[in-house]
């Protein structure tokens, strides 16, 4: 039985970076299938990419910028428009801690 | 519209020149789509949002233009779809997803502000897999679509709705979105042509970002006329997209004409084997149509393609996990309060995305943590800098590269949604080209007994779209689907 590719404990530690509150068996049903899918991807440790630069650029292109003037953008309004909660022109959100820290 | 007689098949084109000539008003032809879709609709579930007001008003527009003789745009009273992940201002754009059920965007993506500016008719905004994640559109978490050719199947994903409202005569034209496939494989299961542009081709302003270095939006339309006329409206520059090159867009339409004599076409043959027979039959009879238009023939290999799926599922959902920490309940959308603002976050994403979503996160940001960024995400980097290196090579030898788009026939609804690697794996012909940033085309090669759509996919060198469509016109003329329509929707 080969090792486990991830941990409860460790889909627990993620799903905290990744600000997702997991339910129940919600983190065993996942945990699984991320399981498999780390199994499989596991393909890519047979690769040799001694010396390859990884592709975080497409060569030959370059990022197209603007003119560094001012244009319009969206107004405050617009921009809270789609808001839950909006008060004095600031979106409202509850407090960073809880009392009892 | 005396004496006009309303074809859901008709082409873009040709309903382009049916209004220009005044055959037909914009209005009354929007009006005959709407009646369309109000009749078929409820059994595909292609749209998700109509906007009836929104559409007859344009199509008003574009009626007074042509009575005061003012100059009509490409698309002038053209009906289409868009994919509900792309926005539309004041227009419901969803992502299919509970987080943004109800958002209506402030602004239109630039593709829709060029549909706009080109007289193009909007009808609605078509289903999806939830924020573009899956191949079947069952992810969806606000609609269900099937398949217009056998309702019993799915119609591909992530851009079904827009594939089944073509398919299904609901417009001729629609655009999806690709990351790494989602134009292409719901084209070959729903039977239509669709493109993927090359990176950087199209700009990505207003399309809700899934992975940044792969998604594209592409035009999907029964037509491979069709399809060059709309790219040509949407593909150019963009300041507000940084990645969106400014380079000159050529007449695609009129390319088609050049044919493709001495082309050099490369075969996938390790992609052909590993599809289901009847899918390796319609690459076969293409083969054989482009040898007669004139192409040279060869095998290629893309020696890294094979493991392009593990690459794909690490580099798109790391991306993803990025790109979707701005649903947090805080400035649009769901919010599901908490007691703090850590609570907040975290009730109001585990309510508002679906479990695909979920575990697309999860893998992406277990991708990039400390610890295993180098084995996971750079890794994975690096095998995609192998790929890009593999179609270098192939394209030194080869004009163009064929393969099936997809492995196999549209899946049963249900069949995929147990086993998300086998969905996963059912992608191995369509990211590399979306890890390598090329173009390319799946257009319908035939049907197999059962009447179910097969597709082809070539893939060309970086801004070569001329090409692609150069020769998915002489595959469109061979293959004899452009013109049907399933049985139960004529």
């Amino acid at each position: 039985m080969t090792e486990p590719k991830i941990s409860a404990e460790q889909v627990r530690h993620v799903a905290l970076l990744a600000r997702l509150e997991m339910q129940g068996d919600e983190i065993e049903r996942l945990r699984a299938d991320l399981d498999a899918i780390l199994e499989h991807m596991a393909e890519l440790e047979a690769i040799d990419i001694a010396g390859v630069e990884p592709a975080f650029h497409v060569p030959g292109l370059v990022a197209q910028l603007r003119d560094d003037e001012p244009t319009r953008s969206l107004s405050s309004e617009v921009a809270l428009s789609a808001a839950p909660a909006v008060e004095e022109g600031a979106f409202v959100v509850p407090r960073s801690f809880s009392e009892d820290p | 519209m005396s004496g006009y007689k309303f074809d859901p098949r008709r082409g873009a084109v040709e309903l382009a020149t049916d209004i220009a000539q005044g055959e037909v008003s914009a209005v009354d032809l929007t009006q005959a789509f709407f009646e369309r879709i109000d009749l078929h609709d409820g059994a595909i579930g292609a749209f998700l949002t109509l906007d009836r007001e929104g559409a007859l008003a344009r199509a008003e527009a574009v009626d007074r233009a042509r009575a005061a003789g003012r100059e009509l745009g490409p698309l002038a009273g053209v009906p289409i779809a868009v994919k509900d992940n792309v926005c539309t201002e004041g227009l419901a754009t969803t992502c299919a997803s509970r987080i943004l059920e109800g958002y209506r965007p402030p602004y239109d993506a630039h593709v829709v502000e060029r549909l706009n500016a080109a007289g193009a008719i909007v009808l609605g905004k078509t289903n999806l897999d939830e924020f573009a994640m899956g191949s079947t559109t069952e992810t969806s978490a606000l609609g269900k679509t099937v398949n217009p050719w056998d309702p019993s199947r799915v119609p591909g994903g992530s851009s079904g709705g827009s594939a089944a409202a073509v398919a299904a005569g609901f417009a001729p034209l629609a655009l999806g979105s690709d990351t790494g496939g989602s134009v292409r494989q719901p084209g070959a299961f729903c039977g239509i042509t669709a493109l993927k542009p090359t990176y950087g081709r199209v700009s990505r302003y207003g399309l809700i970002a899934f992975a940044s270095s792969l998604d594209q939006v592409g035009p999907m339309t029964r037509s491979v006329r069709d399809a060059a006329r709309l790219f040509g409206v949407i593909a150019g520059a963009d300041r507000r997209d940084s990645t969106c090159v400014d380079l000159p867009v050529p007449d695609y339409e009129a390319g088609i004409a050049e044919g493709v004599k001495g082309l050099r076409v490369g075969v996938l043959r390790s992609q052909v084997d590993q599809a289901q027979p009847e899918v390796r039959a319609g690459v076969e009879a293409t083969i054989a149509w482009l040898e007669q238009a004139g192409c040279t023939v060869q095998e290629v290999e893309l020696p890294h393609a094979g493991v392009g799926v593990s690459v794909y599922y690490l580099v798109a959902n790391a991306e993803a996990s990025s790109n979707l920490a701005r649903f947090d309940g805080v400035r649009f959308g769901l919010r599901v309060p908490g007691d703090t603002l850590l609570q907040t976050y975290g009730r109001t994403r585990s309510a508002g995305f679906g479990s695909e979503v979920k575990r697309r996160i999860l893998l992406g940001t277990y991708a990039l943590s400390a610890g295993y960024y180098d084995a996971f995400y750079l890794r994975a980097q690096k095998v995609r800098t192998l790929i890009r290196q593999d179609f270098a090579s192939a394209f030194e030898r080869c004009d163009l590269l064929l393969g099936p788009t997809a492995p196999t026939i549209p899946f049963r609804l249900g069949e995929t949604v147990d086993d998300p690697l086998a969905l996963y794996l059912s992608d191995v012909f369509t990211v590399p080209a979306s890890l390598a940033g090329l173009p390319a085309i799946s257009v319908p090669s035939g049907f197999n007994e059962a009447g179910l759509p097969l597709g082809v996919q070539l893939t060309a060198p970086a801004f070569e779209e001329g090409r692609l469509l150069r020769a998915a016109a002489v595959i469109e003329e061979h293959a004899g689907v452009v013109d049907k329509l399933p049985d139960a929707l004529r």
